[in-house]
């Protein structure tokens, strides 16, 4: 019998092989070729991504890789974000942290997102992990500027601060303060959610002037202009930069300050802040424009003929986040001028107005698919879109990965036609075959999960709101898109059906959301029963779901696959198949 | 009830709201949804008037409004009401100069809302999205000095903590005052509010 080639290689070989592998698609399958690669890959795994904190228990995880030094955990569903999941439902960290503590001394990278965050857990990350290094903490909550203190307080070797976009409550300390004087290692700061009160600019100062590798620096609403002169002056190496709140009235001396600080900083390669900003002060930084590759200025209040000068002079141009107020005229020059765009999101400047405040429509879209040849991601608001625009879209952009459209009003139909917009967001799923994220909005049937199912292949996320006509819509989704991972759907006529008849591709997924569609707790509890693999929460604050009427459909479920089965730590509202109701108490 | 109660708040709201429509109701699936003005865009998917998220008891109960009418028209609330629609995170952070979102705890429940008080212009827009999201609640409308149907016979007086630490009733500040100083929202059961002598009603008038 011929010797097995697995077993000719040995250990510390394979090992060494194994540490080019850094993808963690690419170490699943390393994992998965025969029990000693197994073993050996899961004692070298050094970093772990957990796309859902409930689904594995952080002993399992620690079980299988002993030797984690980087992890990265997300929290609650995407939903969040629009205040459709209630305060109190989940998504704890210091469990995680708990265990970790023990069994990672090493760990140097945690990385949360929309995660429950402690001072509590902040602490004992700061005293747990002698060589801590990263610290993200995206729209995660719970904690203050205390724990923000211990952080600063003992992570010798901290790299990187990042609290972007978290919820930081105020403690009066002065935390930033509590980084010692021979601290030098900050690479990256990202402090732009925190509020007035919470940053200290001499402690800010005297921290940027100390840390020579500062690449990145996002600073908070209050810092004002000649601050931020000074601290640009203090670190010209900057690559990333979040700029302050401009102030009112535009004074040369503050302008040619500010303008000479930016012209320093020969490495600025992406710009982001601007709130309030006053359109005299944008020639500030005309110097460092040619070179900049991103460009957030989804706060700026400015209009289209300002937004189109500073657009002309970023030729290398490749992210850019900004407000409708760019009008179609603006992104009719962004196509002229910005040829190497790959990202581009479009924000509502007023989203809950039914009458249109900025001359954006369908047309600005179709110039930047036209005018961009490596266009791959969109996130466009507008009130008015048609199937032609978004045909021409597809067949010119084959090479969109990610689409997300909202049409601001429900049900809105093509405004040539009046029709549905099946056909157009069949285009797009037709023509761009490597899509893996879409949001559909606007009037639609079921044909449009129809062609979804028939073409979308490599969509792994999918959002879907007012939309379709019945259970059919929901069975096209599950039934023929392979690569589905997480499936959003709010408001739309999905019901029990379609939900039983797919149970099995529910564990093939991520997780699922639906909100006021037509599902029954009856169906819920079926489901439950049928896939003990699957947690499957009704989070309804109206009280017990079996206390009403039989054909009442549940408020919101959500579903997602788990080897840990099911959490102890759910609210009164988040119901179960397995509820004592005995121990429940209403609210 | 009165026929003021029976009429939607937002019968002005140019959208034409239907609010049969937003009945819960299951049809099999095909079935094409009642809609009772077939035209309207909005008429038979689930409209605007998703608004409450908290139902207890009867669910056809119809929610209460019983604040003057006129006031509510004038400003355009309906819209904001809407759970997550449009979905932009920290919409009222974009194009805005500043956002004030502030938790609001009810005694008695064990969950937190958020609101941002930069959304709405008056005390009778806050009060009215509050007893939207909290429609089990009544809440003691001060300002209109109307005594709202009790539902569950308990009233609740809206309180907030202001930037030195004090409890204060709503309603005592001029509105832009009062969003710039408050930290958080509490509703707090009347009988208790007696205790801590906050029932006093406000100095300052509706009419601001």
């Amino acid at each position: 019998m011929p010797k097995r080639l697995a077993s000719s290689l040995s250990d510390e070989v394979l090992e060494h092989v194994f540490s080019f592998i850094q993808s963690e698609k690419d170490r699943n399958v390393v994992s998965a070729v025969c029990k000693s690669w197994y073993e050996i890959e899961r004692w070298c795994r050094r970093k772990i991504f957990v796309g859902n904190c409930y689904a594995v228990s952080p002993e399992m995880v620690i079980r299988r890789f002993p030797q984690v030094r980087s992890i990265e955990l997300k929290g609650k569903p995407h939903f969040t974000d629009f205040n459709l999941v209630p305060d109190g439902w989940g998504g704890y960290v210091l469990p995680w942290i708990t265990e970790m503590a023990g069994a990672y001394p090493w760990l140097d990278e945690i990385r949360l997102k929309r995660m429950v965050v402690t001072d509590e857990s902040l602490e004992l990350i700061a005293k747990s992990f002698k060589d801590f290094k990263v610290l993200v903490l995206a729209s995660c909550e719970g904690f203050s500027t205390d724990g923000l203190a211990a952080i600063a307080a003992s992570c010798k070797n901290l790299r990187e601060l990042d609290l972007r976009e978290s919820e930081v409550d105020d403690s009066s300390v002065h935390w930033l303060s509590h980084f010692p004087e021979t601290y030098t290692s900050m690479v990256s700061l990202n402090i732009s959610c925190l509020g007035s009160g919470e940053v200290s600019f001499s402690a800010l100062e005297r921290l940027v002037s100390r840390c020579p590798n500062l690449r990145s620096l996002k600073l908070n609403r209050a810092v004002p202009l000649d601050k931020t002169a000074n601290i640009l002056r203090l670190a010209p190496q900057l690559v990333e930069f979040s700029a302050c709140t401009y102030s009112a009235e535009l004074r040369s001396d503050v302008f040619s300050n500010l303008a000479g600080a930016f012209s320093n900083c020969k490495e600025l390669r992406s710009l982001s802040g601007f709130w309030d900003v006053v359109p005299d002060y944008l020639p500030a930084i005309y110097s460092v424009c040619s070179r900049l590759t991103s460009l957030n200025l989804s706060y700026a209040t400015i209009l289209s003929p300002d937004l189109i000068k500073l657009v002309s002079h970023c030729p290398s141009l490749q992210r850019l986040l900004v407000l409708d107020y760019i009008e179609d005229s603006g992104l009719e020059a962004l196509a002229s001028n910005c040829k190497d765009l790959q990202e581009l999101r479009v924000f509502p400047s007023d989203p809950f107005d039914a009458e249109p405040n900025a001359s954006l429509t369908e047309q600005g879209l179709v110039a930047v698919s036209l005018g961009c040849p490596k266009l791959q991601s969109v996130l466009y608001f507008c009130r008015r879109m048609s199937n032609a625009a978004l045909v021409t879209i597809a067949q010119n952009r084959p090479n969109l990965n990610r689409f997300r459209l909202c049409i601001i009003e429900p049900n809105t139909a093509d405004y040539l036609t009046g029709e549905p917009f099946d056909v157009g967001f069949g285009a797009i799923v037709e023509h761009c075959k490597a899509l893996i994220r879409l949001s559909l909005s606007g009037l639609l049937t079921d044909c449009v999960f129809e062609y979804i199912g028939k073409y979308a292949k490599k969509l792994e996320m999918l959002s879907v709101a007012f939309a379709g006509d019945s259970d059919l819509g929901l069975h096209h989704v599950l039934s023929g898109c392979e690569s589905l991972r997480k499936l959003e759907i709010r408001d739309c006529p999905f019901g029990d059906k379609a939900l039983l008849t797919n149970a099995a591709k529910l564990e093939t997924m991520q997780s699922l959301w639906m909100s006021s569609c037509s599902v029954s707790f009856e169906a819920c509890k079926l489901l439950s029963q049928k896939m003990p693999r699957l947690n499957v929460e009704v989070i309804d604050e109206r009280g017990p779901p079996d206390s009403r009427p039989e054909n009442c459909t549940v408020d919101k479920l959500y579903i997602y696959r788990s080897v840990a089965g099911p959490r102890f730590d759910m609210p009164p509202f988040v119901w179960t198949k397995d509820e004592d109701l005995a121990l429940r108490l209403s609210p | 009830m009165s026929s003021e109660n029976g009429k939607r708040l937002l019968e002005t709201d140019a959208g034409g709201l239907n609010f049969e429509a937003t009945e819960l109701t299951l049809g099999l699936p095909g079935e094409p949804r009642v809609t009772s003005d077939g035209g309207a865009k909005l008429g038979s998917k689930r409209g605007f008037s998703e608004t409450v998220d908290l139902k207890l008891g009867d669910n056809n109960r119809e929610v209460k409004l019983g604040h003057s009418l006129q006031e509510a028209a004038k400003s355009p609330v309906s819209k904001t009401q809407v759970v997550g629609w449009p979905p932009v995170r920290g919409f009222a952070k974009r194009g805005k100069k500043s956002c004030k979102y502030v938790k609001v705890a009810v005694d008695g429940a064990p969950y937190l809302r958020k609101v941002d008080l930069e959304i709405y212009n008056s005390y009778q827009q806050l009060l009215t999205s509050l007893e939207d999201m909290f429609s089990c609640f009544t809440i003691r409308n001060y300002l209109n000095e109307k005594k709202i149907e009790q539902v569950n016979g308990i009233e609740y007086m809206p309180t907030y903590e202001d930037k030195d630490g004090d409890w204060m009733l709503v309603g005592d500040v001029p509105w832009q005052m009062f969003v710039e100083s408050c930290k958080r929202l509490r509703l707090m059961k009347s009988s208790e509010a007696v205790g801590l002598g906050l029932t006093t009603g406000p100095k300052y008038s509706s009419t601001n």
